[in-house]
């Protein structure tokens, strides 16, 4: 028996979110007193991974899995999963590891539990807990079932270094066919995305218009950051669609969440509770953000931001 | 073309959530209950495809009597018939093995789902019911053309969108973008009364065990009070978030 996770790559590098997969899937391995497998498809350096505590590292390389297609990811999965014996399964919540679970679960007769924030609270029943009501609550929730598939949320765990001597071992899976093709590939480049960004920097209605998020990028781009905005500022189209963070938009599970000209309303606070400390910019000072905020100033947008440009710029000098 | 539209009934997004005295169940009390959001857009996009390619419209939603109020809705906004299957959904792999056991017994070329539903936020219907019923899947579909059995999609990847191409049957799952947010359907009166009319089956359930429970629930801590710096002090902030916060 052993628990399995699956370390993404992008490029051949692994993110932060398959090294904190990896950290999970270490700490319920020793939970569980099992061998910790990590599993990588063409990674540049796959050995890093025994650097978080893989005992058994699966390397996989194809020229055929270069991009990913979520059936494909998920049956090679799945034939890792079944050749090692896995009770548990970790995944991270990349848009990838969303896409390939829930059918992994099936094919791995699994139950599944996604959004989790920590390691099991108990082994027997096994127990884990999870976001649920759009970061409103947490559900502490038993999977029944034999195996187990775990999606992990972003920034919820944690990376930890915790190194072993692992073995390495080269394996060929089964490619199954897909007939879903993909065409096209669309990335803004130079840009961080809301997913991988460590600070997220998000501008509201206060802004006025479209012609003023110059503010919100620059100040992004000195804190190396990503740019995002409410629902309003995306159903006018002063932003695209994938920049919207809310209940009903992108969660954010950042380390640093700066909130400009945005309200704080509830279906807006629910997709930036997860992330660490919070900071809100608003002239008002009744405006709800400030009850969800760390920090906050009082100010109107177009003074302070300027300001707040500045003042970093000069402290990132300083200080790299 | 036959379209199925899965449609989950929610708590309404301005919601406070709280639980029974136990913790163990979400506490109903108070809470209007409303579409799925994201469910929404696959409504709507399924209407598009209704008036443009003559496609017909059947909503389904696995849930206790409740959940018709979402069904009629949806039937005033323009499906043509709903079907009901009566039992609680307990979780995801339940839901899917449900709807998979009506897709199964009916002709469909595109099932429309959203991309998570925002009460217990699985994201795992629509691809455990593709995988249950064999069919391709499309996950965060932002855009969706269909011509001649092929559908493009385009799809939200991190940083970006992505294309896809694959013929039907197809489970997609859908979310803003699929239709804009002013093409979002808001029922007339005479919806209203024309979905009096229409067909609403309510079909048993299948014997299945679910594989998941949630024990108990619990509310985030309550997080102390918001320090307040002055707006002529932007130093002081970026000090506190370097040496207080770390995030910096
Ligand atoms: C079903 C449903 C789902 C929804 N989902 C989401 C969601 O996912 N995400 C989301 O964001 N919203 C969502 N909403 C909308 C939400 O209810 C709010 O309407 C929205 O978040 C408000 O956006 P805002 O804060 O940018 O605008 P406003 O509420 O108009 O707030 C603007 C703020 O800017 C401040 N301001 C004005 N001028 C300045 C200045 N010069 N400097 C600094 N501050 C200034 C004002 O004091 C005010 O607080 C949803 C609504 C519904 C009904
Ligand atoms: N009880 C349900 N009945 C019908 N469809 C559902 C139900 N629950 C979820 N779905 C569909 O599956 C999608 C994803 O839901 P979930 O996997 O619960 O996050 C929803 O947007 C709905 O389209």
């Amino acid at each position: 028996m052993s628990v399995v996770v699956y370390a993404e790559t992008s490029e051949g590098n692994f993110k932060n979110t398959a090294l904190e997969a990896v950290s999970y899937g270490k700490k319920v391995a020793e939970q569980m007193d099992l061998p910790l497998i990590a599993l990588t498809v063409n990674a540049t350096n796959p050995a890093e991974l025994s650097r978080y505590g893989a005992d058994k590292i699966v390397k996989i390389n194809h020229a055929d899995l270069n991009s990913f297609n979520a059936k494909i990811f998920a049956g090679i999965v799945q034939q890792v999963a079944e050749r090692e014996n896995a009770t548990v399964v970790v995944v991270d919540s990349s848009s990838n590891g969303l896409y390939l679970a829930p059918i992994l679960a099936i094919k791995l007769s699994a139950g599944y539990a996604s959004n989790v924030v920590a390691a099991p609270s108990s082994i027997h029943p096994f127990v884990i807990k999870r976001k649920a009501f759009s970061n409103k609550a947490f559900s502490h929730t038993e999977i029944k079932s034999d195996k187990k598939l775990i999606g992990l949320a972003k920034n919820s765990f944690g990376v930890f270094e915790n190194p072993t001597t692992a073995n390495e071992e080269d394996f060929s899976p089964e490619i199954c066919s897909s007939e879903v093709r993909s065409t096209a590939i669309n990335k803004a480049s130079g840009n961080v995305s809301i997913a991988d960004a460590d600070v997220v920097v998000s501008g509201g209605r206060g802004l006025k218009g479209p012609e003023n998020w110059g503010l919100i990028e620059e100040l992004a781009a000195v804190l190396g950051g990503a740019t995002a905005c409410s629902k309003p500022v995306s159903d006018m189209g002063w932003r695209p669609h994938g920049e919207h963070v809310g209940q009903t938009g992108k969660p954010v599970a950042s380390n640093l969440y700066i909130a400009i000209g945005i309200s704080g309303a509830i279906q807006h606070l629910a997709g930036v509770n997860a992330s660490k400390v919070k900071v809100v910019i608003n002239t008002d000072p009744e405006a709800p953000f400030f009850k969800a905020a760390d920090y906050g100033i009082v100010g109107d947008a177009f003074e302070v931001v300027p300001k707040l440009i500045e003042k970093l710029r000069d402290f990132k000098a300083q200080n790299s | 073309m036959k379209v199925f539209v899965c449609i989950s009934h929610v708590p309404d997004t301005t919601s406070k959530i709280n639980f029974t005295e136990n913790a163990s169940e979400f506490d109903k009390t108070g809470v209007q209950f409303v579409i799925n959001p994201y469910d929404e857009f696959a409504l709507a996009r399924a209407m598009w495809l209704k008036e443009k390619q003559g496609a017909s419209i059947t909503v389904i939603s696995v849930g206790d009597a409740s959940v018709e109020s979402s069904l009629r809705k949806s039937l005033a906004i323009g499906a043509d018939d709903a079907i009901r299957i009566d039992a609680e959904p307990t979780d995801g792999l339940f839901v899917a093995h449900q709807l998979a056991a009506v897709l199964k017994e009916h002709a469909c070329d595109l099932i429309l789902t959203g991309r998570e539903s925002i009460d217990y936020n699985g994201a795992m219907v629509p691809g455990m019911l593709a995988t249950l019923l064999d069919w391709n899947f499309i996950n965060a579909c932002v855009g969706l053309e269909i011509e001649n059995q092929t559908a493009t999609a385009l799809k939200e990847i991190d940083g970006g969108t992505e294309t896809l191409s694959a013929t039907l049957p197809l489970v997609i799952a859908g979310q803003k973008g699929m239709v804009e947010e002013k093409d979002l359907r808001i029922p007339n009166m005479r919806g209203i009364m024309m979905a009096r009319k229409k067909p609403l089956t309510v079909l048993a359930p299948i014997a299945i065990e679910s594989s998941t429970h949630a024990n108990r629930f619990e509310k985030p801590a309550a997080k102390s009070a918001c320090k307040l710096v002055d707006a002529s002090d932007v130093d002081g902030l970026i000090a506190l978030l370097h040496k207080e916060a770390k995030v910096i």
